[in-house]
């Protein structure tokens, strides 16, 4: 069929895009609306009352680490068969919330994606921080902290050295490598930025400071060409590794022999989840960042709307996840294995399962309608859901394969104590309070980037040549 | 060193000022502008062969690491399976590639443009604050050959600049 004889409501479907950026700005205005946040602006009032309940969270976590470190992983719920229990679901949870970050910066960056420029920066940070939080649950988890270092390959007195057949060993050099990678990204990128701000500090604190981290940048047509190359390749690596780390987390669980963890599916299934939830936890910093700091010319509902359509795709993706292992699960006539999947609907933990299909699969579905995903507070509420059914998705994995194996005689039962609480929550406020410290203390949005967008900054080759 | 309003007339300025016949001049600008780096006619070829050579090494370098403690250092035989178990040691190899590639890319770079560098003369231009904001600068050094004080500076402002400044080393 022609398009001239399609119904006339499809063909005027090309919805009226909103701009990447507001109209009517400029090099200068651009440079000191973001950086006036930093530099000039009074702190809002809000910003001091809502990074002190953070505090209160870092706090209270600091009490449950240390009372941890006195007392052993005892204090937590953890057990025999559970032994994994909230340290390796928060750790899933919050390595997973890191994807969408380095997604943004480095994959829609190869893509040519306009769009992820201004979220790029804080979408980098919301990754270091979250990979941080993540990076503390298995050595808390560990037993001995204190002795983490074993899991690095080092000459040592004790002739003992890292099993690199163990998925547990990938994991250490996953994290680790995924923290640094990103933390390279985020710091390239911030160098230019640094020397604006360098050079519009008033304070002498804030220009030796920011003169300091900016390393001399100057802003040279050779540097910027280097620059470019070398951020154009970091982003190369980062796509591949970013894909990498949640395989291997998924690893520590489909290498093993326990039902409902043995299974070819979760790699991919862990990575989209990961997109998924890490999209969530974007939208759920943009939306209050956009509306208190006025910056909904820089971050407009197109980029609203392009994250609700990645969560709707990634969403999906999920929905297949748990649709197909419970199909194999069936289909695989394995009766360990089809229990397990009986147990999570409607054994012990079955509230836990129906919660993920509510907040995972139903709630997304209301990322169709163009009108939520233009709407801020109603995408506020859905990315909620998602973060909190993703969490409960790791539980739901991790606790109803372990406390139900094989055999009946070594079942269990698991509950979180009052100090998983303390720490995962803890965790949470550490997070937020250091999101308060970045958005207060560096550009959230990336300056020079944003100027680069301005029609301002294209060149007119015939002028030019004249 | 001359200032300019916008992305084209630098690279005008840029081109002039090459066809002129100076060489050792450097552009400031406040974002990337397509095209700037050509009309200084430099091509940047070292930092993907950098980041090459990091690659290999740590995929080498990880690999090795991961065979000689499995194979020759402390060999764990579990019931006869291969020492040297080539598929295992994939992910840490990866992890190991990207993180080297990833690390000399960023140092690579750093070292290439001579950062960080706390000093340089072009930082004793008041105005040149403006080049990490909305302004464009060019700037001829004096160690040009073609380099003199009265005829570049009228040469800058032949090229309609928003104003002319000398730096002082």
């Amino acid at each position: 069929m022609a398009v001239d004889q399609l119904p006339p409501r499809i063909v005027d479907r090309e919805p009226d895009i909103p701009p990447v950026i507001g109209p009517g700005h400029t090099f200068a205005s651009v440079t000191d609306k973001i950086s006036s946040i930093v530099l000039t602006r009074r702190t809002p009032p809000g910003w001091f009352v809502g990074f002190a309940i953070s505090s209160l969270f870092v706090i209270a976590l600091g009490f449950g680490v240390g009372y941890l470190l006195i007392k052993g992983v005892g204090i937590w719920g953890i057990d025999i068969p559970v032994a994994w229990g909230f340290a390796i679901v928060n750790f899933v949870w919050w390595i997973g919330i890191g994807h969408a970050g380095t997604l943004i910066s480095a994959i829609l960056l190869l893509l040519n994606q306009k769009w992820r420029t201004s979220i790029n920066r804080f979408a980098e940070a919301m990754t270091l921080f979250a990979v941080a939080c993540a990076g503390m649950f298995p050595l808390l988890h560990l037993g001995r902290p204190w002795l983490f270092y074993w899991l690095f390959p080092y000459p040592n007195i004790m002739n003992v050295q890292p099993q690199f057949r163990s998925p547990l060993v990938w994991d250490v050099f996953a994290v680790s490598t995924y923290f640094t990678v990103s933390l390279l990204f985020w710091f390239v990128g911030l160098i230019p930025d640094l020397a604006t701000l360098r050079d519009r500090a008033r304070s002498r604190a804030g220009q030796v400071i920011y003169g300091m981290l900016a390393m001399g940048w100057r802003g040279s047509a050779r540097h910027w060409k280097r620059y470019e190359v070398a951020y154009l390749l970091l982003a190369g690596l980062a796509t591949p590794l970013v894909v990498s780390v949640h395989t291997v987390v998924s690893f520590d669980f489909s290498i093993s022999i326990l039902p409902g963890w043995h299974s070819t599916i979760f790699p991919p299934y862990f990575v989209a989840g990961a997109i998924f939830s890490g999209f969530a936890m974007v939208l759920t910093i943009a939306i209050p960042l956009r509306k208190f700091y006025g910056l909904e010319d820089f971050i407009t509902l197109r980029h609203l709307d392009n994250s609700a359509k990645v969560m709707l795709a990634t969403g999906l993706i999920v929905a297949y996840g748990y649709m197909s292992e419970i199909f194999l699960s069936w289909y695989s006539m394995d009766k360990f294995d089809w229990f397990m999947t009986l147990n999570r609907i409607r054994g012990p933990y079955w509230m836990v399962f129906w919660s993920v299909m509510l907040c995972n699969v139903a709630v997304p579905q209301l990322l169709w309608s163009r009108r939520v995903r233009r709407s801020p507070r109603a995408l506020f509420l859905v990315s909620l859901a998602i973060n909190t059914g993703m969490w409960l998705e790791r539980y739901m994995i991790i606790i109803t394969s372990l406390s139900r194996d094989f055999m009946p005689s070594a079942w269990g039962r698991y509950a979180a104590t009052v100090w998983d609480y303390v720490i995962f929550t803890g965790t949470i406020g550490f997070f937020v309070a250091l999101m308060f410290l970045f958005v207060r203390l560096l550009p959230a949005i990336s300056i020079f980037e944003v100027r680069e967008l301005l029609p301002q900054a294209e060149v007119k080759e015939e002028e030019a040549r004249s | 060193m001359a200032e300019f309003d916008t992305p084209t007339a630098i690279v005008e300025a840029t081109r002039r000022a090459y066809s002129e016949g100076y060489r050792r001049m450097d552009t400031y600008t406040p974002f990337p502008v397509e095209g700037l780096a050509e009309e200084l006619h430099f091509r940047c070829a070292r930092v993907p062969l950098i980041v090459l050579l990091g690659g290999v090494a740590g995929c080498l370098g990880g690999y090795f690491l991961q065979f000689w403690i499995a194979a020759i250092y402390w060999p764990v035989n579990i019931g006869g399976r291969p020492l040297n178990s080539w598929p295992m040691f994939i992910p840490v190899t990866f992890e190991l590639t990207v993180l080297v590639a990833a690390l000399s890319a960023v140092l690579g770079m750093m070292a290439l443009n001579g950062l960080p560098k706390p000093y340089h003369p072009v930082f004793n231009v008041p105005r040149f604050a403006l080049a990490s904001q909305d302004r464009f600068f060019l700037c001829i050094e004096a160690s040009d050959p073609r380099f003199d004080r009265a005829a570049t500076r009228s040469f800058l402002e032949s090229l309609s600049p928003r104003e002319v400044n000398d730096v002082e080393a």
